[in-house]
């Protein structure tokens, strides 16, 4: 079951990442449509992280090639943004809310300028999107590790991007912040912006995504939610690894079950 | 005059030093300073053969060369030999040092240089060498200008960078999708510690670079959580230290470069041990007056 759309924001043809020369994305072939809000599923190891690093053009790609706004990735730099893993930086570092933040504009001020008020004012504003103006002096090592994500999300925000790649979002963080920030990826997606999140929780999946991708080193599934998320495919996804995992399956489309109890 | 222009040259040197060296420490590669502090070594002494003279440029190339060599190497090792991080550093710079080693004392005889005074430098003879004009005027030590040059052109790289270094510095991965090259920030870093070190070698040796590489940065992350007053302090920290090391030297009547380099090592103790924000002390009376 896979997709694939006319005039995508995102086409990846035939791509191949391997580490240590080890395949880990075997032929992924697919395209993605605008303004919608993509979830990439699959096991611990499926090369979730990988799929969308590569999209980015953060690793080198054995064979392939990807294109965003039917354009190559360099020349759409500005339109893209990335939310990294929380754990991949170090919080203890010298900074302040304020100025990793700021960071989102960097890419769009070029060489040797310096952030204007402009600059400082669409921080200011991503920052008050993601609830956190009033830790906009406090030190980055303060954080919660659900604060930390807001401060992620907010950066990505100040670039004011077209399309967002996030992995793993909902990692780690308490259920205010999660709430908090789906709300607002859907908010993203209704302005007419593509989001693209790796996510590892399959109940609350149904419910956040409009197209969902599946993955398991090759491409198991990629289309709309309700057409992708059944048992066969993602029995296909994860294989039989965990009998639970077709109960869930089989009461996510009977939708016997809320994804997530609402608040 | 002569204590001046020491103290004068030890702060130029902790200046650019420390200014690198905050970038270094948040990277983890402290030692990444002090292994190309040694393996510029050959470089200069390839440069010496080659041209036959200590003229400044030559081995400036010579040793920056060498630097971004040494950078390279390290990557690597690290990347395709897969050996750790720190096993590549140890494994290139000790290589190339000897080699430097070697080369010096097959060609003793030709070469104007020592082991000696690589790595320990002579600050005291920095106001020896002195640029007298053609009409008897005396301009000050050759060191001291080359510097000043030297520290104008970091400190210029450090404002007009500042945004990427400090990015590239702070998350690479962010950096490399909003298309900011991380590679070439890194390999202008490790030219910008090549430069500084090759400059600053010779007046007062390889380990007292090291020192200010890395001592007055993590004294100055001890003491602050902005990262621009962090640069501030490193500075000042080493400034500081150059006076002090200076008179303690002459009251002790030893080595420059090693009195510096001791202050250097207290003032890091004391930000330990009293830092508001750090210190080992301080947190502990806070958690007493808050049991009480």
């Amino acid at each position: 079951m896979i997709l694939q759309v006319k005039n995508p924001v995102v086409e990846v043809h035939d791509l191949t990442v391997s580490y240590d020369r080890k395949p880990v994305l075997w032929g992924i072939d697919l395209t993605l449509p605008a303004g919608a809000l993509v979830g990439v599923i699959g096991p611990n190891g499926a090369g979730k992280s990988t799929l969308i690093k590569a999209m980015m053009n953060l690793l080198p790609v054995s064979s392939g090639y990807v294109r965003i706004f039917d354009q190559p990735l360099k020349q759409v730099y500005s339109r893209i943004s990335y939310v990294p893993q929380r754990e991949s930086v170090d919080w203890d570092f010298p900074a302040s809310v304020f100025d990793v933040v700021l960071m989102g504009r960097y890419g769009q001020l070029g060489l040797f300028k310096r952030p204007r008020k402009a600059d400082n004012d669409a921080a200011m504003e991503a920052l008050e999107k993601v609830g956190m103006q009033g830790f906009a002096n406090r030190q980055i090592s303060q954080l919660s590790g659900g604060q930390q994500q807001r401060v992620f999300l907010a950066r990505a925000l100040a670039q004011n991007a077209d399309i967002y790649f996030m992995d793993e979002p909902f990692a780690g963080v308490d259920i205010a912040t999660e709430t908090a920030i789906i709300q607002l990826l859907r908010l993203m997606r209704d302005e007419g912006k593509t989001v693209i999140v790796v996510h590892h929780d399959l109940q609350s999946a149904s419910d956040y995504f409009d197209w969902v991708v599946l993955l398991n080193m090759r491409l198991v599934a990629s289309g709309p939610t309700e057409q992708v998320l059944n048992q066969e495919l993602l029995e296909q996804t994860y294989g039989g690894k965990l009998t639970l995992l077709s109960k869930v399956g089989d009461l996510l489309r009977k939708q016997e079950f809320p994804a997530r109890e609402k608040s | 005059m002569n204590a001046f222009w020491i103290i004068l040259t030890g702060s130029l040197v902790a200046t650019c030093c420390s200014l690198l060296g905050c970038f270094l420490i948040l990277r983890r590669m402290a030692m990444v300073g002090d292994a190309i502090s040694h393996a510029v070594l050959p470089g200069i002494v390839i440069a010496f053969m080659f041209t036959g003279s200590r003229d400044t440029i030559p081995m400036l190339i010579g040793a920056g060369l060498l630097g971004v060599l040494t950078t390279f190497l390290i990557e690597f090792f690290h990347r395709f030999a897969r050996v750790q991080a720190d096993a590549a550093i140890g494994v290139t710079f000790t290589w190339l040092f000897a080699i430097g080693i070697i080369l010096i004392s097959v060609f003793a005889g030709q070469v104007d240089l020592d082991q000696d005074c690589v790595l320990y430098g002579e600050i005291a003879y920095v106001p020896l060498d002195l640029i007298i004009t053609e009409g008897g005027l005396s301009m000050g030590p050759r060191t001291v200008w080359m510097l000043a040059v030297v520290t104008l052109l970091i400190g210029l790289f450090i404002v007009l960078g500042y945004k990427e270094l400090f990015l590239t510095t702070f998350d690479p991965a962010f950096a490399a999708a909003i298309g900011i090259s991380t590679s070439l920030w890194y390999y202008l870093l490790m030219g910008a510690v090549s430069l500084t070190t090759v400059a600053s070698f010779e007046s007062v040796g390889a380990i007292l670079v090291v020192a200010f590489l890395v001592a007055p940065p993590a004294t100055a992350y001890l003491l602050t959580d902005d990262f621009k007053t962090m640069l501030g302090i490193s500075v000042l920290l080493g400034t500081i230290a150059s006076f002090a090391g200076y008179y303690l030297a002459v009251w002790l009547d030893g080595s420059i470069a090693g009195a510096i380099a001791t202050v250097t090592g207290i003032e890091f103790l004391l930000a330990f041990l009293f830092s508001p924000t750090h210190g080992k002390l301080r947190r502990q009376k806070r958690v007493q007056t808050v049991g009480h």
